[in-house]
């Protein structure tokens, strides 16, 4: 049983929740971006809460399954077909045999997952399906000719439909501030929370950055290496921030001036470039 | 010690030194998702948590910094980097010298980062303190051994990289099939021998 790539343009890659716990072999999580998304695609196909999915994140996918296969799509939302019928994101799709799935670039979001009743299954590294794109570990992107094992599915599939729609227009994150806000002026504070930031076009699953107004040091010493999670926003020397993906190192030398409530970042999976994004101030 | 706010799911603690943070790491290490840095713990805890880990687990400035397993590794290295004589030049000593301190001075594990396999080697030649590139190379081969501010570090496969290159070596430092896949692990010791 498996799913074959037959075309790919852009990212596409195997993600499950990651692997939590390496970092003092300097392995990061990793993991799928949308960890919501991923949540609906894995309810709706009956999986284990932890079956891995393809993310994609580019203008096109197509993919024929080798057996008949459930699938669903959810995250990003766009024209998706099976053999030229226009298909619904958010519910169970039956393939046939032979039967091919195309996506197009979304309408809405960034990163459509691609989930299948048993899930995929490659081989795991360190525990977990998922490529890390900064450390190169896990299950090599997929392209054209790509084959993917697929698991048995034993349970019952949701026959209603889970699409809750991402926020168009700007989006506002929850940051609660720290560890190192008392490296920044007072003004680089209230900056980042009045700005409108823009999302520069070399973002990636490493991380979203920012273009928008300076944000200055208060202290201008070297910061000694610290740990990062998924959320942190660095501010680099050219005085721009970069919030932290998935795929972040697990060690960083800027400070970070404050942390992306948890939950809020699984909306960054789908900011795309030229989107505007605000922070509100949270407290934690 | 003083825990900071990083987040609504972790904390960061911030030590007096890398000798403090590895010895509470070492003692957090299994009851909680760490991740150990030059001077501090991150914790996957809330604050009120961490500091009730700290009371309860954290025996304080007497608890032994290491863990019980920590190993001893020796790393062969061919000094023929590129940055040696700018090394020699930027510490005012001469290239042998350089060599010679960077081999008489066992230094020490203290944390990962930048890629898998790679570690922050402490506690080196106070001497051999030197800046980073001000434009990293796109390309360092695999096995560099190379030195920035206070650290010496190895990096365990080809990657772009602003630290200065002072060797290589050909021993493994990463190795996914192994069952650790690392080489090193934070309380290790490390010494370099010239080849």
């Amino acid at each position: 049983m498996s799913i074959r790539i037959l075309e790919s343009r852009g990212s596409t890659l195997i993600q499950d929740l990651g692997r939590p716990g390496f970092s003092s072999w300097g392995v990061g999580p990793s993991g799928v971006f949308d960890r919501r998304a991923f949540h609906h695609a894995n309810t709706l196909l009956g999986n284990r809460e932890d079956a891995a999915v393809i993310e994609h994140a580019g203008s096109t996918l197509t993919l024929c399954a080798s057996r008949p296969h459930a699938i669903a799509i959810t995250g990003a939302s766009g024209p998706a077909s099976v053999d030229g019928v226009p298909v619904p994101v958010g519910r169970v799709i039956e393939l046939s045999v032979g039967s091919v799935l195309r996506l197009e670039a979304p309408v809405v979001g960034l990163r459509y997952l691609v989930g299948v009743a048993g899930g995929f299954e490659p081989e795991p590294v360190l525990g977990s399906r998922s490529r890390d794109t900064l450390a190169e570990l896990g299950p090599q992107p997929l392209t054209a000719g790509s084959s993917v094992p697929v698991g048995l599915s034993t349970a019952a599939r949701w026959s209603g439909v889970i699409n809750p729609t991402l926020p168009s227009g700007a989006m506002t994150l929850r940051v609660s501030l720290g560890p190192r806000d008392d490296w920044f002026s007072f003004d680089s504070i209230a900056r980042l929370f009045t700005s409108s930031w823009q999302i520069n076009p070399l973002s990636s699953r490493v991380g979203i950055r920012l273009d928008g107004p300076k944000l200055e040091r208060s202290r201008h010493d070297e910061l000694a290496s610290e740990g990062v999670v998924r959320g942190s926003i660095q501010v680099t020397n050219s005085g721009l921030p970069i919030i932290l993906g998935p795929d972040h190192p697990v060690t960083g030398g800027y400070p970070v001036i404050g942390v992306i409530v948890d939950s809020d970042t699984d909306l960054l999976a789908h900011a795309r470039p030229g989107d505007v994004l605000h922070f509100s101030r949270h407290a934690i | 010690m003083r825990v900071l706010p990083s987040g609504d799911t972790t904390s960061l603690i911030e030590c007096a030194n890398g000798f403090e943070a590895s010895a509470l790491a070492a003692t957090l290490q299994g009851r909680v998702e760490i991740t150990l840095g030059a001077r501090t713990v991150l914790v996957r805890a809330s604050r009120s948590q961490t500091l009730a880990m700290i009371a309860t687990f954290y025996p304080g400035e007497h608890s032994s910094p290491a863990r019980p397993d920590t190993q001893h590794h020796v790393i062969s290295v061919r000094y023929d980097g590129p940055d040696l004589e700018r090394v020699a030049g930027l510490v005012g000593l001469s290239s042998d010298e350089v060599i010679a301190a960077h081999t008489t001075t066992t230094v020490r594990v203290g944390f990962a980062g930048f890629a898998p396999g790679f570690a922050y080697l402490v506690d080196g030649d106070p001497r051999l303190e030197v800046p980073r590139l001000d434009v990293p190379r796109p390309r360092v081969p695999a096995g560099s051994v190379a030195l920035a501010s206070t650290y010496s570090g190895i990096y365990p496969r080809e990657s772009a990289g602003g630290w200065l290159i002072i060797g290589h070596t050909s021993d493994w430092l990463w190795d996914i099939d192994r069952t650790i896949p690392a080489r090193f692990a934070p309380g290790d010791s490390v010494t370099f021998l010239a080849i």
